[in-house]
């Protein structure tokens, strides 16, 4: 199959309210008529389902976790972007939208990346109406901060939780709906396959987690709003039972997966600290508005700091290496995550970390503290103020603005990071990959989308800091409504579809058949034990930096890897009633198979663009070399029995706004 | 370090429950509550025993899923902190942990430690929203200016995760501070006014249908709540269902 990615004609800035008037729109009465499956709620799952209710369809919306609301957006930490231009430093729509295809290394859709950019004022107008409380001045208007890879302030947040306040925001959306009957709501219900009719995604097979129970669900569209697959790595800073089942069912059944390599390492998390760590916790990246990344310049003192003989506060000023505004002054600390990843692996592997293991960098707030400390006197009226008076009220002030991800530090490594320098390593955070859609967030089967993190659409390479909320609720809440449309507004005859046709029969069946080989297998391994060897191989190969013969090794590697699991992985229980390691299992089967994919996508990709670094293709100052000329395209896989002989089909991106520029932040 | 652990295990909702006993051995202190259950579960799947179940997912103190009552205490010792913060290190070698699920007749035992806290959502759905679409035709978002200190008091109310150990602390279980901080949060705001009233006299209700008990204000959900919600909350919510009852128009 050809792919179309369906994007208007016209000028760039016109595309998406021209083609928005020219799709179908289906009748209130026939809405009715019209059912829609949701998978997943966070917030683009929440938003979309809430909002399609709202127009009138049949919407049932599914959760695995014990309430919608739980949803891993809730994590999200710093905040949200929009073009609203509040602070008057000369943002708009054209910048947010340039600096996302520059953050993302021009490999993303200028069509797609320009109506992200025009909805998000939008975003911002609804959730304030919703209620969400945003962090506000003292004139009671809302206030906004910077993120890497811009150089304007045009995040808005609610302290170090926007993602919590902007999912319970779409949350009592989606509760309103469920209230009025419009929305049916399956918590604790997992997605184990797609039913595809007559070439149309026409339903799921969920599992009742509680009870075991599978279950048939028709619909007229299916909409994946399901997330990233980052626990591929086993390690990462997506929540535990964050997997790709859904995504990669809909895969297996023709859906292209779309830059599976494309995964961003996160520069600022909490270090590994032993081999039981079950999950890495991010710090926000907010906190490198006022917090300087460094290492000691001199070897010996890390070799000292590592060894427990040197404690960072006392290395004098002149023998810090701040690396970042050393190699990146124009955005210094805030230069994208990809570029900040790199560098801070660079300095430990070249032997400056400075924790036990070697892996870790200072993000240090003691200038800030005191930056903020020498305000405060002048605005409180503190004369002569001393040394100690001046960091309690620059902790005060850093407090205020930071205090829930301090704490969270503390908690974690019972250290102070208001007297001490907070340590950090990149840690996998979010993948740019995924279900290939085009303008209207369709898959390659009809009648399936993928939303927010679930598709690959907007961040290209690298994704920017605070456009992951973006871009959740846009699709969810300004996008998919409408261009769903398209799709259903030729499904108005067609009736409610039946469960009991042999193709709900099949995959019904394929189901059972996979859950009874597990519990039948009575091998001697758990499910972690595969999962964690997984991460290894992928963190080590197909991680921040990857090689042809590192990314070929690792194919061969998860090949045997997976022989071995489906020969010796050992499930308890049985598949009647609750039982997590059964669904582990399944969620481990797919994400094993992904990897796969992933290294494969990584070796086909003869460049180093965004969180996709090829050591083979650098700078001499170990910079990223892009290959314009060959690869500025979508790498979409086709399923064709094993993920080893997937089938490339390349969607070439066209560039007719922005010129394509080596990414530069020095 | 060697631990002994009392688990609460049951193997359905209508099954017999009991405190099962299981020595641990070589936890170390970095590792959260959580990881060293896991720690725990690998060791049974070696010994062919069906693993412990118990609700968890963010491990970072913000989904609001992970429950345990530890010692005694929901979340465990330590303040301001969910059971996946709850580290290790505030335990000795030697210590017997006692681990039991969030005990209210609101909150059915599922299996094991893992209960149906589903009684919250419907206190949301009761009223826990304002009804405005999602056309993209709101008003420009600083048309409506919220004084800082509200805002700020909104903001406290709204970060309540949901996790029940207020309920589970309180000898009443009640779940009064969980409702109030979602009516507060909109109280609080001028964009919550106009379904004010009805909100606050809806979602009570549904609260007492729930099964949840009343508040004597005793003030232990405020010491034992995660996120430090105030019971503050509890008092203008009390103020707020005072008002509706008179005014209502219904």
């Amino acid at each position: 199959m050809a792919l179309d990615s369906k994007i208007p004609a016209g000028p760039l800035g016109e595309k998406w309210t021209k083609h928005k008037g020219e799709i179908p729109l289906v009748s209130p009465a026939n809405k009715r008529l019209i059912d829609v499956i949701v998978v997943g709620t966070g917030l683009a799952g929440s938003s979309a389902a809430a909002s399609l209710a709202e127009m009138g369809y049949n919407v049932k919306a599914f959760c695995f976790q014990d309430s919608p609301r739980r949803a891993h957006s809730i994590a999200a930490q710093g905040g949200i972007n929009a073009a609203k231009n509040y602070q008057n430093d000369g943002d708009s729509v054209y910048r947010l939208f340039y600096d996302t295809i520059k953050g993302g290394d021009y490999r993303s859709r200028e069509a797609n990346v320009h109506r992200l950019a025009e909805v998000s004022r939008n975003i911002i107008d609804q959730c304030v109406a919703q209620g969400v409380p945003f962090a506000r001045d003292y004139g009671g208007l809302l206030d906004n901060r910077s993120f890497g890879g811009v150089q304007v302030s045009r995040t808005f947040y609610a302290k170090g939780q926007t993602g919590q306040q902007l999912l319970l925001g779409a949350y009592s959306a989606l509760n309103r709906q469920i209230a009025k009957g419009r929305v049916k709501m399956y918590a604790r219900h997992e997605m184990q396959e797609l039913v595809v009719v007559g070439g149309k995604a026409r339903g799921i097979i969920a599992k009742n987690l509680v009870t075991g129970e599978l279950e048939r669900h028709s619909a007229h569209a299916i909409l994946l709003c399901t997330g990233g697959y980052g626990n591929v790595f086993f390690l990462s800073t997506n929540a535990m039972g964050s997997n790709v089942t859904a995504a990669w069912k809909a895969h297996r059944k023709g859906a292209y997966m779309a830059n599976p390599c494309f995964t961003q390492i996160h520069p600022t998390c909490i270090p590994v600290s032993g081999e039981n760590q079950s999950k890495l916790t991010l710090m926000s990246e907010s906190l490198r508005n006022d917090g300087r990344i460094w290492v000691p310049a001199k070897k010996e003192d890390a070799e000292a700091i590592r060894a427990g003989k040197l404690h960072p506060n006392d290395i004098a000023e002149e023998n810090r290496d701040y690396y970042l505004e050393r190699r990146y002054p124009a955005f210094g600390n805030l230069v994208p995550r990809d570029v900040a990843s790199r560098a801070a692996k660079e300095r430990c592997d070249a032997g400056y970390g400075v924790n036990k293991t070697g892996e870790a960098v200072y993000l240090d707030f003691a200038a800030a503290i005191v930056r903020y400390g020498k305000e405060e006197a002048l605005v409180k009226g503190v004369n002569n103020p001393s040394d100690t008076d001046i960091k309690a009220l620059g902790e005060k002030v850093v407090e205020a603005k930071y205090g829930n991800l301090f704490q969270m530090y503390e908690k974690i490594t019972a250290s102070n990071p208001y007297k001490e320098p907070m340590m950090i390593y990149p840690a996998v955070h979010y993948t740019m990959g995924g279900l290939w859609v085009d303008y209207n967030l369709m898959t390659s089967i009809p009648g399936c989308f993928a939303l927010g993190e679930a598709n690959f659409s907007d961040h290209g390479a690298n994704r920017l800091g605070a456009s992951a909320l973006m871009q959740g609720l846009a699709d969810g809440y300004f996008v998919a409504p409408y261009t769903v449309g398209e799709f259903l507004s030729k499904d108005i005859r067609t009736g409610a579809i039946s469960t009991d046709s042999p193709e709900f029969e099949e995959a019904e069946k394929a189901v059972r058949e996979r859950t009874d080989k597990f519990i039948n297998n009575n091998g001697t391994k758990s499910v972690d034990f595969f999962h964690k060897r997984l991460g290894k191989i992928m963190w080590t190969e197909v991680g921040m930096a990857r090689n042809e013969k590192g990314l070929k090794q690792a194919i061969a590697d998860i090949q045997a890897l997976r022989e071995e699991f489906y020969a010796d992985v050992r499930v308890l229980g049985s598949a009647n009633g609750m039982n997590p390691e059964l669904d582990k299992a399944g969620r481990v089967a797919d994400l094993i198979e992904l990897g796969e994919l992933m290294a494969k996508d990584a070796l086909q990709r003869n460049e180093s663009c965004g969180g996709h670094f090829r050591e083979e293709y650098q700078s001499e100052e170990g910079e990223a070399l892009r290959d314009d000329k060959n690869f500025a395209f979508v790498s979409a896989w086709e399923f064709t029995g094993v993920p080893a002989e997937a089938k490339l089909h390349k969607e070439e991106l066209t560039f007719e706004n922005v010129e394509l520029k080596t990414r530069s932040y020095k | 370090m060697d631990l002994t652990l009392k688990i609460w295990r049951q193997a359905g909702p209508e099954a017999k429950g009991e405190l099962k006993t299981y020595p641990i051995s070589g936890v170390e202190e970095d590792m959260s509550f959580l990881e060293m259950l896991d720690y725990l579960n690998e060791q049974l799947i070696d010994q062919g025993i069906e693993p412990v179940v118990f609700d968890h997912d963010c491990r970072e103190g913000i989904c609001g899923m992970c429950s345990l009552f530890i010692n005694g205490e929901a979340h465990g010792p330590g303040r301001k902190i969910t059971t996946c913060q709850l580290h290790m290190r505030e335990f000795k070698s030697g210590d017997t942990i006692y681990i039991e699920p969030f005990r209210a007749k609101a909150f059915p035992i599922i299996k094991d430690l893992m209960v149906d806290r589903s009684a919250f959502d419907r206190i949301q759905r009761a009223g826990g929203f304002i009804s405005v679409n999602t056309s993209g035709n709101t008003i420009d978002a600083n048309a409506i200016p919220v004084p800082k200190e509200n805002a700020d008091r909104a903001f406290d109310a709204a970060t309540c995760i949901g996790c029940g150990a207020c309920v589970a602390t309180c000898k009443n279980s009640s779940a009064m501070l969980f409702a109030s901080a979602k009516i507060s949060q909109f109280s609080l705001l001028p964009q919550g006014q106009p379904e004010a009233k009805e909100r606050v006299l809806n979602m009570v209700h549904q609260m007492d249908l729930e099964g949840f008990g009343n508040c004597t204000n005793t003030g232990a959900c405020e010491v034992e709540c995660p996120k430090g919600i105030s019971l503050e909350n509890i008092a203008r919510m009390n103020r707020d269902y005072l008002f509706a009852s008179f005014s209502s128009n219904k």
